[in-house]
């Protein structure tokens, strides 16, 4: 990415203070030793790896929510569990998920899907994508 | 006492197999499941920003129904006994937003509730030394066992993390399964992706995605001699089963393996009548293996 | 009049209006001349849902204006219609399986079980439940569960995910009545004698008769007891 200017003011700004807020994390208990990143079962095809997905959240980066890795993170807990300052990444995910949304478009929306793979998948996995990919509130 | 047993949406359309053989082990195991009436989706997700007390209040109100039956719950679907748990622990721990989520939905629950899956039941409260009995007068009977099958036990992601949360068992090295598996007389395969994710609910926006991820735990798990695997998630069964004629066409050389509910294999040995346990429902039809083996 | 008015608020505006009205004959009392939002006036049509609430009291209540009685100091508003996904169908092309319903009604689940559908039924239906039994694919259940919903849409109008409950629930309904109810062979039965030629007769005769003639019978007939 093109260099950035950090700043007190970004680093103490608006999306930190609410990232930590929505997550219930500390972002500067990660000291960036990358154990999220080797053990996460999708990081082959994210574009920021999880530990860098924490250090744009950090920095207070906006790009941070652009990124497709929010989207792609299965919340399977594994980062959580591995992470020695015990930070629950999977949380700050959703934290970045929920100001996207708020921010922006759903990322599935019902009439987008093909009538035929929702009569074939078991009904959670449809529960699941709506309550990860859309606003509530419709 | 009979145990409130909540199925969850998905064991009474796609994985009722699931649903039909669990019910089945536990009345042969005399373990007595009761249905709660008339329950409602768990949500199929723990919500996991702090602020979504809304979508807590459908997995709180299975808390209340159970709890006026009695002092716990039992689960098969290892999501919703991952939601349903999480939601619990969430209601124990913070007392202010347990009273915002009562007041909305108008109910006066402490938080008092044990959320077990059927797993802890068999291994905590029936023992798998008691099973393994069971299973030896079966033999006996039948003249069928289920030695020689390599079964890979894949755990997935719910049934374990977060531990600090769940405490079913060590969240990068769990026993539960071979422990069982050991029990009801099969062979388990110890492979590298047995915690590993199947791709989840990415099954809904990046099924490519999905399809890889399933494809690494199978191919783990055939890496190591496996001759069908079993889970304790209706997801994880669809996201491993239904893709694996593509991956046959994409990958050769990938044979294609069975998926099995662990309630599934439990009644094999236990000799149970196995009709009508949706068999019809795998995309990956097992019952041939299972032939090849006697039973 | 001799009763004493009392206070109600439509829509923000106050209207001094006989307390033994309800809040639809209150409207027209008031000099409201309903065009939407009225039907039936028998508590069947659905089209009065009404939202009120009173003064010092945080509780947002849900009627049909043409069943409930006014209070002092009620502030309503009517809510004749509310926009709500309805999926178009043939139903004799339906199957009456859970994965009919997933496929018609995916957003069916986005449903949060949070219960402020049953909160605003009129009816008092269990909305919230009836939408638990949709989604585990009951079709059945569904239907005797909404079995009373007169469509008026309060429960779509509040619901926060945006659901059309009771588009769902008709097309339980639909799909109960066309696929699942047991057929009755006395109806079967019927229809056979019918199709044979049994009623032609006295069809004629009915038809041949004079108005006054078809009063009389119609009033001397055969009522099923209760």
């Amino acid at each position: 990415m093109a260099r950035v200017r950090l700043s007190r003011e970004r680093v103490r700004g608006e999306l930190v203070r609410k990232i930590e807020e929505l997550s219930g994390q500390n972002l500067l208990a990660c000291n960036q030793c990358g154990k999220c990143s080797a053990g996460c079962p999708a990081a082959t095809v994210m574009d920021l790896l999880p530990n860098q997905v924490i250090r744009y959240a950090q920095f207070g980066l906006e790009q941070v929510l652009e990124a497709k890795s929010i989207w792609i993170c299965a919340s399977c807990q594994t980062c959580y569990v591995r992470c020695p300052h015990g930070v629950d990444l999977s949380r700050i995910m959703e934290a970045l998920r929920v100001i996207a949304l708020e921010q922006g478009d759903d990322h599935l929306r019902p009439q987008e899907l093909d009538p035929d793979e929702v009569a074939d998948m078991p009904q959670l996995a449809v529960i699941a994508g709506f309550r990860k990919y859309t606003m509530m509130g419709g | 006492m009979p145990i409130p047993y909540y199925p969850g949406c998905t064991l009474s359309t796609k994985a009722r197999g699931y649903d039909a053989s669990g019910r089945a082990v536990a009345k042969a195991l005399g373990l007595e499941l009761e249905e709660l009436q008339d329950w409602n989706c768990c949500g199929a997700t723990f919500p996991l920003a702090m602020d979504n007390l809304l979508a807590m209040t459908g997995p709180t109100q299975v808390l209340v129904q159970a709890r006026a039956h009695s002092d716990r719950l039992v689960t098969l679907c290892a999501i919703c006994y991952n939601v349903l748990k999480r939601t619990n622990y969430f209601l124990q721990s913070d007392a202010e937003k347990r009273d915002r989520i009562n007041y909305f939905i108008e109910a006066d629950y402490a938080g008092d509730l044990r959320v077990q899956h059927f797993l802890e039941i068999l291994r905590d409260e029936l023992g798998f030394e008691a099973l393994k009995q069971r299973v030896d007068e079966a033999r006996k009977e039948t003249g069928k066992s289920l030695e020689g099958l390599r079964v890979a036990p894949y755990y997935g992601c719910l049934l374990l993390r977060p531990e600090k949360e769940l405490q079913l068992d060590n969240a990068e090295d769990p026993r539960i399964l071979e422990d069982l598996l050991q029990a009801i007389g099969c062979d388990p395969v110890d492979f590298s992706h047995r915690v590993e994710c199947c791709g989840s609910y990415l099954l809904v926006t990046s099924p490519d995605l999905a399809a890889d991820m399933s494809y690494a735990v199978l191919q783990s798990a055939a890496h190591n001699g496996a001759h069908l695997l079993v889970t304790a998630c209706p997801l994880c069964q669809y996201n491993l089963d239904h893709k694996q004629a593509e991956m046959a066409r994409q990958h050769p050389g990938f044979k294609p393996l069975p998926v099995l509910y662990f309630t599934q294999l439990m009644g094999l040995a236990l000799g149970l009548n196995s009709d009508d346990w949706g068999w019809e429902l795998h995309y990956v039809d097992p019952r041939p293996v299972l032939a090849g083996h006697g039973l | 009049m001799s009763e004493e008015l009392v206070p109600v608020f439509i829509m923000g505006k106050r209207y001094d209006v006989p307390p033994s009205l309800t809040i639809m004959k209150a409207m027209e009392y008031a000099g409201y001349q309903l065009i939407r939002g009225v039907g039936c006036r028998g508590g069947f049509c659905g089209a009065c849902g009404t939202v009120y609430r009173l003064r010092d009291d945080d509780t947002l209540y849900f009627c049909l204006a043409c069943q409930t009685v006014v209070q002092p100091h009620m502030y309503l508003v009517q809510i004749p219609f509310f926009p709500a996904q309805r999926a178009e169908y043939d139903l004799s092309k339906l199957v009456p399986r859970p994965e009919q319903l997933f496929s018609l009604y995916p957003e069916l689940l986005r449903c949060l079980g949070c219960g402020t559908c049953t909160k605003a039924c009129p009816q008092d239906l269990d909305v919230k439940g009836y939408m638990a039994a949709a989604m585990r694919g009951d079709i059945a259940r569904v239907a005797d569960m909404s079995f009373d919903c007169i469509m008026c849409g309060l429960c779509a109008a509040r619901c926060p995910v945006g659901e059309a409950q009771y588009n769902i629930a008709i097309l339980c309904r639909r799909l109960y009545g066309r696929y699942l109810a047991p057929r009755s062979q006395h109806l079967e039965d019927r229809l056979a004698e019918i199709k044979a030629g049994k009623f032609d007769k006295p069809l004629e005769e009915l038809k041949s008769l004079g108005v006054e003639e078809l009063k009389e019978r119609y009033k001397a007939r055969d009522i099923e007891p209760r």
